[in-house]
């Protein structure tokens, strides 16, 4: 079988950005945003192609078999090179599902959403630029590429964060976005560094092969009492970190909801913050054999840490994308800390696959809730809570998508997320029962702030609006309803016949015990929302009066914003580039510049004998001659 | 005429047409038809290199040899490698783009594009020549004529500053000169005669008591220009004070001289000495690495940024040349070339911010995008190149430059790697506090509302610059494997 | 050869007068003075000449040659140093040496 057609899928995008970035001002809004819709509806098509082809045929003896097509593309030595290529496997052709259909969604929604703007064109441009980096990062053939494409889904997040580029804040948290995750690459690229230098390769079938240099070899190298591939696994896993938001790298999340809501559905929800489980995912092998998987460890308590973390801060944030940002960087948690207590073989390997399963339905549910709040947002022009309540009498679409998804993360049975989550529990119940005590305290805490926001916005106070809410243009909530729609039947797929640590299909069945658990804490937190938020009372305010500090601390994000700001202004800056920029000027450029002066000084001291006398240059001459004279006579003679 | 030659005489016979010519009309149109006639021949010789190549193994190739002065063994003796040919090219593109940049000039403006090109002259001549008599003639022709121009043509406290260039850098060629008569002299270690020959030293093998005498005269000589720590003090004022197109000329390749100067010079012919100094100048590059980014994320001037920044890149291609490997070196050759085009770029986009608005303090800028669309966008796009971003030339050079100094094992180096690596954070941190500010938020001062658009010259010399860094950040295969070859004579040196 | 007088009073006198007009060459405020020391000098180097010529090798006269090209030479010298004394008085109204400084760094 040939897939090297995929290739297509991400240069089709680029293609577009090409052309509607180059002749931005040539083609007008109208044709820009079908082109960029067409363009993406063809990666789409092929996405499903490719799909339906490899999950049918490419099974040989029962395992999913893996296809790389490469090129060289920059040689570092004759062992260390940069490839350009495809690699097809079970994730990867997972990931290209979720991309093109959110891209495809969002570029849909977006004709409808940006209509008006001065930048429609640009705006298209920049998705098309983002769509063909995230597609060339799921389909990366080794750590270098998929670094590459790490970079430019940055840059094509920085610009779309920044799309409303004259706005204070946006420019600010576009720049916030770009630098925490370059610090967090910072990490990764010194991590590929150390990874592949010891092992001599950047491929993945090289780095997760078992036979491999790196997983039969892991014991041969130290640094500090662990592996030097443990360090590297690390330091990548920090990358991952970094565009996952996990903890301590999440700040710039919450702010980049900033850019205009598709970008957040497509970049911030659904496809770029879960590269960093894609990567982890991508090297599973690797993590989970190098040191007996003590890297994965520290992934799965990163992971069930900013889960709850997250969800703690969701439940007291006013601003709708903003409770949905948190509630991103919780459900990546469950995806990261699925993958930690991850096994490598068969039923196992339950986490992994339940990882992958969960970022499938998370990016159809979370994709949904954005592009419903932003028909929200579009509609009444404010992002707080405060402004909203009782929008379902006005916009009936957008109320019962959004319950669709809102049911679905908060893990109601018969809803996608239930199933992905119930996986997940399950994983996590296997393996380690702390983290699985957490997990089930965030479902709780996930249906409990996705119903305060349900409520909130659709029920609650009958606000008096200026102008009367519209229904969103059918070009907006077309795409939502197909998304509402993946939302129900997406968990009815069975996943693990598709996607699995080893690339062999194995029966995952329901744990109902466990799924009662988890959809009994998630429908409790359901009615505490349905108590407190319904009608507007008085109750949430006394109930966050009574928690004090912990609430104020929670509202503040837990103060991490003031503690990287006083870090980096204070310390780096005020403590090291300001004295720096100081020594530079009145050190270094002041020592130069005296040695000039000093010059000067020196012969304005001298120039004295420069009299203008003759008479004195007369007398240097003779005495000079009477000197030279004696010299030679008594010491030479 | 040989085809190297050439690349001397075009540049002097543009000059003495030009001292002709009458009014700016001509003078630009001569200039220009010269130095595009000087972009042709260097785009010719990367072909010719590549087809001579194929059949001629030499270390050099198109050399040619004159007796210059025969009793001190001067000769006029050329050649090119890969590195001298595409560094060449780089020179002939920023002459060029410095040409449409300046297309305006209405000060003197005969005898700033005859300053300019015996300047660009210099520089052609020090890469092709291949003996160190002749180099170093061709170095003090290409570093004078900056004084002039920026004593004449500049801003601000315009003779200061290019006394403190020119004095700075004088002083370092007095060290050069001392190296270069030190090796001068010490070329017949192996009997035969006295030569400046750069290609006869080479088959030398200098005594190392020599060689340690006399790297560091060679390696801070050039280096200075290379903005080397503590001596980089002349380049923020230098570039502030100077016009644009010097700018661009002297950060995108006259800096360059220095980081190649190190490598023909001190690194070939004195490879014992540079294995013997490489520690304590690894410090001071890694320094200069951090340092100048840290200072460029204070500055408030926008040529003061960009100074800052071009000594933090510099400093990594000096560091990248002392690493002493194949990776490293091709990574430090390539970082050459693309910090040349992306602050060529810079000084562009900054000189024409600043003639329209009159100002290059970051506070009182803001919002330009939306005023001037062309030049936010290239401005935008040439601070994601300038911070390594994959596509761009600088990820192909700073990834091979990583990678190379990874290489080593010694706890030494790793550390001082790591460090040069997380300057990758603090360029992002200083590019996009600029961008952010001048080109993004809201418009600062309302007399900016109304800017002129960009002209089509001005269009012109910014694609020509953004050409080859988006060729080389695409398609970095060719380039790396040209420059390798070309550096492997240079390795052999070292064993 | 002359009668009673030794080779070693003339040079004595030589001398004498040379250091007369080193000293008066250094010592003098007045440019006319200075001028005239250097006749002094050139005269006690005259004297040199055609005595050492006589004592040495009477029968050759280069030493007396050599005296009269000293006398000629400073003639036109002083010709010289003259007209730029005056032109010199034209321009600061003075011959002091203190006031020609004017030239100095």
């Amino acid at each position: 079988m040939n897939y090297s057609y995929v290739i297509a899928i991400p240069l089709i995008p680029l293609a577009l950005f090409l052309l509607l970035g180059l002749f931005s001002k040539k083609i007008p809004p109208s044709i820009s945003g079908w082109i960029g819709s067409l363009g993406l509806g063809t990666s789409f098509a092929l996405s499903l192609y490719t799909a339906y082809h490899y999950y049918i045929e490419a099974k040989v003896n029962g395992i999913y078999q893996t296809f790389v097509y490469k090129q060289t593309w920059l040689a570092f030595s004759d062992k260390l090179h940069i490839d350009m290529g495809v690699l097809i496997d079970p994730i990867s052709v997972m990931m290209l599902i979720v991309v093109t259909t959110i891209s495809f969604m969002v570029h849909l929604y977006s004709r409808g959403y940006m209509k008006g703007d001065d930048g429609y064109t640009r705006f298209f441009a920049y998705l098309a630029l983002f769509s063909f980096s995230m597609l060339g990062l799921v389909l990366a053939t080794n750590l270098f590429q998929i670094y590459i494409f790490w970079e430019l889904v940055g840059a094509s997040s920085f610009l779309l964060i920044g799309y409303y580029y004259t706005k204070p804040s946006a420019v600010a948290a576009a720049k916030k976005a770009f630098i925490v995750t370059r610090f967090a690459d910072l990490g990764f690229l010194i991590g590929i560094l150390v990874v592949s230098y010891y092992s001599g390769t950047f491929d993945f079938s090289e780095l997760n092969n078992p036979e491999g240099f790196m997983i039969s070899n892991w014991a041969s190298t130290s640094f500090m009492g662990l592996s030097v591939f443990t360090w590297g696994l690390l330091l990548i896993f920090m990358g991952g970190a970094g565009k996952s938001a996990m903890l301590p790298f999440h700040i710039w999340l919450p702010d980049a909801m900033e850019g205009p809501t598709p970008v957040s559905a497509l970049i911030h929800a659904a496809t770029m913050v879960v590269a960093g489980v894609y990567l982890v995912a991508r090297l599973f092998p690797a993590f989970y054999f190098v040191e007996d998987g003590f890297a994965l460890t520290i992934v799965a308590y990163v992971g069930a840490i900013s889960s709850l973390f997250a969800a703690i801060i969701a439940l007291t944030q006013n601003d709708i994308k903003r409770v949905l940002a948190f509630s991103t960087m919780s459900q990546i948690g469950y995806m990261m800390l699925a993958l930690g207590v991850s096994k490598y073989d068969g039923h196992e390997g339950l986490g992994f696959m339940a990882s992958m399963f969960h970022l499938f339905t998370h990016a159809m549910f979370k994709a949904l809730l954005f592009l419903a709040a932003g028909s929200v947002i579009h509609a009444i022009h404010s992002n707080y809570l405060k402004d909203m309540g009782g929008l379902r009498k006005y916009m009936p679409v957008t109320h019962i998508t959004f319950l669709i998804a809102a049911l679905s993360i908060s893990g109601v049975p018969g809803f996608a997320g239930f199933f992905s989550k119930d996986e997940i529990l399950a994983a996590a119940y296997e393996h380690d029962m702390l983290i699985y005590i957490s997990s089930v305290a965030v479902a709780g805490l996930t249906a409990l702030y996705m119903f305060r926001l349900y409520f909130g916005i659709f029920w609650g106070k009958d606000t008096q609006y200026e102008h009367i809410p519209h229904e969103s243009p059918w070009s907006m909530t077309l795409p939502m309803l197909f998304l509402a729609v993946m939302s129900v039947v997406g968990g009815y797929i069975h996943f693990s016949e598709f996607v699995s640590a080893d690339h062999i299909p194995f029966e995952a069945h329901l744990n109902y015990s466990l799924a009662a658990i988890a959809s009994g804490v998630g429908i409790l937190g359901i009615i505490i929302a349905y108590i407190l938020y319904k009608k507007e009372t008085n109750l949430p305010d006394k109930i966050s009066n009574t928690f004090g500090v912990t609430y104020k601390w929670a509202y503040h994000k837990f103060y991490f914003d003031e503690i990287y700001l006083f870090v980096t202004k204070r310390i780096i800056f005020g403590l090291v580039a300001a004295p720096m920029a100081w020594f530079d000027k009145y050190v270094v450029d002041a020592t130069m510049v005296s040695i000039g002066n000093m010059t000067v000084s020196f012969s304005n001291k001298i120039k004295g004998l420069q009299s203008g006398k003759f008479q004195d240059y007369a007398m240097a001459f003779i005495s000079g001659g009477v000197i030279l004279a004696i010299v030679i006579f008594y010491l030479w003679l | 005429m040989d085809i190297l030659t050439l690349f001397v005489v075009v540049p002097i016979l543009t000059v003495l047409v030009l001292v002709f010519a009458k009014g700016l009309k001509q003078v630009r149109i001569i200039s220009l038809v010269g130095m595009l006639v000087q972009l042709g021949m260097a785009i010719n010789l990367i072909f010719a290199y590549l087809k001579e190549r194929a059949i001629n193994k030499d270390i050099m190739v198109f050399t040619q040899d004159y007796t210059w002065y025969e009793s001190f063994n001067i000769h006029y003796a050329i050649g090119v490698d890969a590195i001298s040919g595409v560094l060449i090219a780089l020179t002939a593109i920023v002459v060029v783009a410095g040409i449409f940049i300046s297309w305006k000039i209405d000060d003197l403006p005969k005898e700033f594009f005859i300053t300019l090109i015996i300047l660009s002259a210099g520089v052609f001549g020090f890469f092709i020549s291949l003996d160190l008599f002749t180099l170093f003639v061709f170095y003090e022709i290409a570093v004078i004529p900056m004084y002039l121009l920026i004593g004449i043509w500049g801003s601000g406290p315009k003779e200061f500053s290019a006394m403190k260039l020119t004095l700075m850098l004088m002083a370092a060629s007095a060290l050069l000169s001392v190296g270069i008569f030190g090796i001068y002299f010490n070329s017949n270690a192996d009997g035969g005669a006295l030569t400046f020959n750069i290609l006869e030293i080479a088959q030398v093998n200098i005594p190392v008591a020599a060689q340690n005498l006399f790297f560091p005269f060679v390696f801070i000589g050039f280096a200075v220009i290379g903005a080397l720590f503590p001596f980089h003090t002349w380049s923020p004022s230098g570039h502030a004070s100077a016009p644009t197109a010097v700018s661009m000329l002297h950060a995108g390749v006259l800096m360059k001289l220095g980081g190649y100067g190190v490598f023909r010079i001190a690194m070939y012919l004195l490879p014992q000495g540079a294995i013997n100094w490489t520690d304590f100048f690894l410090v001071l590059t890694t320094i200069g690495v951090i340092y100048g980014a840290l200072a460029a994320v204070m500055q408030k001037d926008l040529k003061y940024i960009n100074a800052y920044a071009s000594v933090s890149h510099l400093s990594l291609v000096l560091f990248a040349l002392l690493m002493l490997n194949k990776t490293a070196w091709t990574g430090a050759i390539i970082q050459s070339l693309s910090h040349g085009l992306l602050t060529a770029l810079f000084f562009a986009l900054i000189g024409m911010v600043y003639g329209r608005t009159h100002t290059r303090d970051i506070a009182k800028l803001g919002g330009i995008m939306k005023i001037l669309p062309f030049i936010g966008s290239v401005y935008v796009i040439t601070g994601l190149a300038y911070l390594g971003l994959p596509g761009f030339s600088g990820f192909v050079a700073e990834m091979n430059i990583f990678v190379g100094a990874f290489e080593h094992t010694d706890t030494f180096r790793r550390i001082l790697t790591i460090i040069v690596v997380s300057s990758i954070v603090v360029t992002a941190v200083y590019i996009l506090r600029m961008v952010g500010k001048i080109m993004m938020g809201p418009l600062v001062n309302e007399e900016h509302a109304e800017l002129p658009k960009a002209t089509w010259y001005e269009k012109v010399g910014l694609v020509l610059l953004m050409i080859p860094v988006v060729f080389i950040g695409m398609m970095p295969f060719g380039l790396s494997e040209m420059i390798k070859e070309s550096v492997t004579p240079f390795l052999e040196r070292l064993i | 050869m002359i009668e009673g007088i030794s080779i070693y009073e003339i040079l004595s006198l030589s001398s004498v007068l040379f250091f007369i007009g080193i000293y008066g060459f250094f010592t003098r405020e007045n440019l006319i003075m200075v001028l005239m020391s250097i006749e002094l000098i050139l005269n006690a180097a005259a004297i040199n000449f055609v005595i050492i010529n006589t004592y040495l090798y009477p029968d050759f006269l280069q030493g007396a040659i050599f005296s009269i090209f000293i006398i000629a030479l400073a003639a036109a010298e002083t010709a010289l140093a003259i007209a730029i004394i005056i032109n010199l008085y034209k321009l600061v109204s003075s011959v002091e040496v203190k006031d020609t400084e004017i030239m100095k760094y």
